[in-house]
């Protein structure tokens, strides 16, 4: 396994990160150690085991279909680093 | 005794006779945190006027007789909770002007009890870290050696209740969070099953393994704490609708008979010196306390640090994609389109540790890797939590080290992510099998920093371990020793 500075570009920008050259580099180096130590899992022999996404077992968790009180636009606006009336205002998306 | 030195159990007795008001207590504590901050630097927010609000109103409870446990106790909780009407950063830059709209239900349950807010405590950016050096408002020193880390990513919460600046704090452990700063600082540090307390209006970090926990002067405390917290909540869908015991009077003070299990695989020749001959003392004590021990094996304890970094910041990844700059948080000046928004927003906002968690959540999750990284991981999970279904089987509870070593020194490790995050060795797998551990202070270093012991339990186990962590703490005086400050 050799991360290069590409796969951490490619992969920086699936995460919607601009990164430096410098750590490009940086993140290229210490990612290579941290995948070459978790390659030891694949020394488990994992076949017919179920994967765990939660560690404890649920239903389905249901509420009654009842209506609340919303947070109300004002307070949902008022951290908005930019705003318009009741939207946030966000650069042009379409040409 | 200073009113700062006090434990919950010993304030609420003088509240409840006169003898102390809650403004007197909490103007105590604000006048320690003045004092002390400058060298420590636990809080990234003080609020001393809401909080003298709060001990007011808390004052007018007790005289109207309407006294809780918690009713005029000064608090502090870690800056990823959520607190309506007062900023909340998560020791982030990204949220460095985030004032929350609504609060987050376990702060609701302490103001309900008259609990007052002190103020926000520092901590590791978006709780990724074991020093708290990855917080964007500087590191927490801690109390015991200023030069030293305090732990993390609770290590505002931990350091606090060291330096005598609140009376008890409120964390997030995800991998150690909680017990390891409770660890370093000397404190008790308590992380409940998954499951056990609300977790809305908690910043999201590892969304399978994030649980809120107390951090306090004594174990009566944590019992306290955690009874006040506790509980199912409609808006926390993975909250569990498990009865809430009666955790204080589950400190009968015996353990008579009790079954502790000693994992082999977490007494290894490379553990510190000072931290082994800790747990042996530890041994002995709960020995002649008349506990049976047990070894037993935890088979899989070497993969589970692997298992976590990928299941972390797979998590990570997910979860710290709202943080675009469209509706909170910080925005770039400098965009021309949304894309570019989103890219610099987040470059600029985010620190070294939270992106170099996000690319390796966002590589494990990616094409052509998911299966190999993320599902694996997920595999040695199961694998992890069978080891302790099946230890539990034959013992109550588990003993162990929190960490492999007393608090190392600031700039230790910054410079190899893969050092620091084995530090968090033995407390991950119990984040992975979902189930409960508490920190205990259990002695010191030959350099003078605290030890402690953990105590883990079976999946809503906590009326055990706090039952014996109590008994210890009855046995011992570690808990009693004061940061040189």
């Amino acid at each position: 396994m050799k991360i290069t500075a590409a796969n951490v570009e490619h992969v920086a920008r699936l995460a919607r990160l601009e990164l430096s050259d410098e750590e490009k580099n940086l993140f290229a180096g210490q990612m290579d150690a941290i995948l070459a130590y978790v390659e030891k899992l694949k020394e488990l022999d994992t076949d017919g085991v179920l994967p765990t996404s939660h560690a404890v077992p649920m239903e389905n968790a249901f509420r009654e279909d009842v209506t609340e009180p919303p947070i109300g636009t004002e307070k949902a606006l008022a951290n908005s680093p930019d705003r318009a009336d009741a939207f946030y205002r966000v650069p042009q998306i379409i040409e | 005794m200073e009113i700062y030195d006090l434990t919950i159990h010993e304030l609420h007795d003088k509240l409840k006779t006169g003898e102390v008001s809650a403004v007197e207590a909490t103007s105590a504590m604000l006048d320690r945190i003045e004092t002390v901050e400058p060298q420590i630097g636990s809080f990234i927010t003080v609020a001393p006027e809401q909080a003298l609000a709060d001990a007011a109103a808390a004052d007018r409870r007790i005289a109207a007789k309407d006294i809780d446990l918690l009713t005029g106790i000064p608090l502090a909780l870690k800056d990823i909770f959520l607190t309506e009407g007062i900023r909340t950063t998560c020791g982030s830059k990204i949220l460095n002007n985030f004032v929350p709209p609504y609060s987050a239900t376990s702060f609701e349950k302490l103001k309900q009890a008259g609990a007052v807010l002190l103020g926000k405590l520092n901590q590791d950016e978006f709780a990724m870290g074991s020093s708290n050096e990855s917080s964007a408002y500087g590191c927490t020193r801690n109390p015991w050696d200023q030069t030293r880390i305090p732990g993390g990513s609770s290590g505002g919460s931990a350091a606090a209740i060291a330096a005598r600046q609140a009376t008890a704090t409120l964390g997030t452990d995800t991998g150690g969070s909680i017990r390891q700063p409770a660890s370093h600082c000397g404190c008790v540090g308590l992380k409940p099953t998954y499951g056990r307390v609300s977790r809305y209006g908690v910043i999201a970090y590892a969304s399978s393994l994030d649980q809120v926990g107390p951090l306090t002067r004594d174990v009566t405390d944590s019992a306290i704490m955690l009874a006040a917290v506790a509980g199912h909540d409609p808006k926390d869908s993975t909250s569990v609708d498990v009865a809430v015991p009666d955790y204080l009077a589950a400190l009968t003070g015996t353990i008579k008979g009790l079954r502790i299990g000693l994992p082999k695989e977490y007494y290894i020749a490379g553990l510190d010196a000072d931290v082994q001959s800790a747990m042996n003392s530890a041994i002995e004590t709960y020995r002649r306390l008349g506990a049976e021990f047990v070894d037993i094996s935890l088979p899989h304890t070497d993969y589970a640090v692997a298992t976590y970094y990928l299941i972390a910041t797979a998590e990570a990844s997910s979860n710290l994609a709202r943080y675009d700059g469209v509706r909170f948080g910080h925005r770039t000046e400098n965009a021309d389109n949304l894309l570019e928004m989103y890219c610099k927003s987040r470059s600029e906002g985010f620190g070294a540790e939270v992106k170099r968690r996000i690319m390796l959540g966002t590589y494990a999750l990616s094409a052509g890797y998911y299966d190999a990284y993320y599902v694996k991981a997920q595999k040695v999970r199961t694998l992890i939590m069978r080891d302790f279904i099946q230890a539990f089987e034959g013992v109550d509870v588990i003993l162990t080290p929190v960490a492999p070593t007393p608090a190392f020194r600031i700039g230790e490790k910054t410079n190899d992510p893969l050092q620091m995050y084995l530090s968090d060795i033995f407390t991950i797998p119990v984040n992975l099998a979902g189930t409960c551990g508490i920190s205990v202070p259990a002695g010191f270093s030959a350099d003078g920093l605290p030890i402690g012991l953990q105590l883990i339990g079976k999946p809503f186990g906590e009326e055990t371990i706090l039952r014996a962590a109590h008994a210890f703490e009855q046995a011992t005086d570690w808990h009693m020793k004061r940061a040189p400050l």
